[in-house]
């Protein structure tokens, strides 16, 4: 078939999306994490064990909606984690995060050996398949783009977040517990990205090891890129997921650009924007300040 | 109030390692397996074959080059998580320069030109997250991340397109003149580049200590304020640091081509760059104590493999999570704990 005609298909669309749920899921939490004020460098860790959890428990219930439903609480449980070592006992944010993805990778490999004495693929379960229009995980992505950015700049809870990562002093001169807002939000974040590890077994039937292969990272570039706003974060989201499908694409055509090089491209992108744009970013003031 | 120095170095390494070794410990009860007895298993196994002492002083070596990289990094107070890619872009340098010395070159001079091109390659990679930091206030692990992502894909690619020769994934090999020589049994992994990285490590403990360099950059990462005030250049040390650190990384390749595989390979060295910010914490950034650091976690992983009948070999790679975890949860609070018996005292 025709390039051309290929990427302008249905098709090629429905698979960007298809690609981009996992990166919008982990984005979404990533974002409001990071609004709070933390450093969310354990995307790739919620990722990883939310897609072991909804492999695990598909597989044992034979119902997709627990998979779902154990994959936020993957995630979640992560996030709680995080929240113990970097909000309760007051660790670095940035470390903790990185132990966190090496123990999720670890671990998630120990419990493949420990639960089924296989090295890296968990058994099949059900799939929630190929089709956008018959996968929950779609409706959930977009329910939670539209509800995280309501919540953000509409509700009482979107203003103490805000607030904690922006100008914590005024939360405790209201007599509100800035580490009980951050534990509240790392806690729903990860969840949301929890949602996406599902997504990355879930659409496959089976957990395998490292499935998440960097996108937890990707995400956070994701974030960053967009200015810590989900709406925008989504649209990088997007944008990566295509150049992801392009490359899919491409190497179909039997392009000339070597194949290895195209999916460096988002990183080359964001390598770009910080350098030309790095000190035009706007943190949240508070990020990865104190607890 | 009269301040009472107490080290609390030990004791947050001595609590994390209690740490590990309890949840360690309950993973083992919960397969059934007694504790005890696995863990004198990795121990043992490991101390009565050659064979594992060989891999633990290779494993070793590449620790100690980029837990020193990440460890000189903190002391600027860049959080420096490219060591991976920094190794993989010496890894390339040293097997492409040493395959492509004239067979005659002597060794005298094929070795440290090996060893000048992976520090090099590596130090660039360092200096341009130290650069971007500075000059345009990015993120040093933002930038380390995309890096690491880029050079790994840089390093397949020119793998697969220009460096395996015919349907291997290995390079040709290096001259002979630019091999180290190895330590113990023919073809053993351990090589003469054990003595280089404990060299650096000496010679890193020297400059931080005893020069006025090292404290200028310790100070800078302590105390960037004061150090300018001092009229020292924060942005030029911290650049010059970062390619330096980069650079120690980018030795690695000296243990791991120069030393045992000879040549560039699918995968050498993977996550040995990750792993060098355990050693660095575990060492407490301390050079010497992260060549201790860098021993103990060599025989944890080693020994993990050589007890592989008694319970998976993930286990260990999971307590080396643990360590790190560990360690920067004891780090603020036996630091709260010491300053709170010595206000009391």
């Amino acid at each position: 078939m025709n390039l051309w005609a290929s990427l302008a298909s249905f098709g090629f669309i429905a698979a960007i999306v298809r690609i981009a749920i996992p990166y919008v899921f982990a984005a979404l939490g990533g974002s409001l994490v990071e609004r709070s004020g933390v450093i969310d460098l354990a995307l790739e860790a919620k990722l990883l064990c939310g897609a072991f959890a909804a492999a695990t428990a598909t597989h044992a219930t034979g119902s997709l909606a627990l998979g779902i439903g154990a994959g936020a609480a993957a995630g979640a449980s992560i996030a709680g984690l995080q929240a113990l070592c970097a909000l309760r006992f007051g660790a670095d944010q940035v470390v903790v995060g990185i132990g966190l993805n090496l123990l999720a990778l670890a671990g998630t490999r120990f419990a493949l050996q420990a639960l089924y004495s296989e090295g890296a693929n968990s058994p099949p379960c059900e799939s929630v398949g190929d089709g956008l229009v018959t996968n929950p995980l779609f409706y959930l992505a977009i329910i939670a783009t539209i509800a995280s950015w309501a919540a953000l700049s509409h509700t009482r809870w979107g203003l103490r977040l805000r607030a904690a990562g922006e100008r914590p002093e005024i939360l405790v001169a209201a007599g509100i517990s800035v580490p009980r807002v951050r534990w509240s939000v790392l806690l729903v974040g990860g969840a949301i990205a929890g949602l996406g590890g599902a997504q990355l077994s879930l659409a496959v039937g089976g957990f395998s090891a490292d499935t998440s292969s960097g996108r937890g990272y990707m995400a956070l570039a994701a974030v960053i890129l967009a200015n810590w706003r989900p709406p925008r974060a989504v649209l990088v989201c997007l944008a990566i997921a295509a150049a992801e499908a392009l490359n899919i694409r491409l190497q179909l055509a039997a392009s000339t650009i070597p194949r290895e090089l195209v999916p460096a491209l988002p990183y080359v992108l964001t390598l770009l924007v910080i350098t030309v744009w790095g000190a035009g970013r706007r943190p949240p003031p508070a990020l990865g300040h104190g607890n | 109030m009269k301040h009472k120095r107490i080290t609390t170095e030990p004791l947050i390494v001595g609590t994390a390692f209690l740490l590990a070794l309890a949840i360690g410990s309950s993973l083992m009860l919960a397969m059934g397996k007694s504790p005890a007895h696995v863990w004198w298993a990795m121990l043992s196994r490991v101390v009565s074959n050659d064979y594992n002492l060989t891999q633990v002083a290779y494993r070793a070596t590449t620790l100690v080059c980029t837990g020193l990289a990440v460890g000189l990094a903190m002391d600027v107070g860049m959080f420096n998580i490219a060591a991976e890619g920094q190794m993989t872009a010496g890894v390339l340098a040293a097997a492409v320069l040493g395959a492509a010395l004239p067979a005659g070159t002597p060794s005298a001079l094929a070795i440290p030109l090996c060893l000048l091109a992976a520090a090099s390659a590596g130090g660039a990679v360092g200096g341009s997250i130290g650069a971007l930091k500075v000059l345009r206030g990015a993120h040093e692990v933002i930038s380390s991340v995309m890096l690491n992502a880029l050079i790994a894909a840089v390093a397949l690619w020119a793998g697969n397109s220009l460096l395996f020769t015919n349907g291997t994934t290995r390079s040709e090999t290096i001259i002979n003149n630019a091999q180290l020589p190895c330590l113990g049994a023919p073809g053993s992994a351990a090589n003469a580049m054990a003595f280089i990285a404990l060299g650096l490590a000496l010679g890193l403990t020297w400059l931080r200590s005893r020069t006025a360099w090292g404290q200028t950059w310790r100070l800078t990462g302590q105390a960037p304020a004061v150090a300018r005030a001092l009229g020292s250049n924060t942005k030029r040390t911290t650049i010059l640091v970062m390619t330096a650190s980069g650079a120690l990384a980018g030795l690695a390749a000296g243990n791991l081509v120069l030393g045992h595989h000879h040549a560039f390979e699918e995968g050498l060295g993977r996550g040995l760059g990750l792993l060098g910010i355990a050693v660095a914490l575990v060492g407490q950034l301390e050079p010497l104590g992260i060549v201790a650091a860098a021993v103990v976690l060599s025989v944890l992983s080693v020994g993990g493999l050589a007890a592989a009948d008694l319970v998976p070999k993930e286990l260990s790679e999971m307590l080396q999570a643990v360590v790190i975890l560990a360690i920067v949860v004891a780090n603020p609070i036996v630091r709260r704990l010491t300053t709170r018996t010595s206000e009391a005292a």
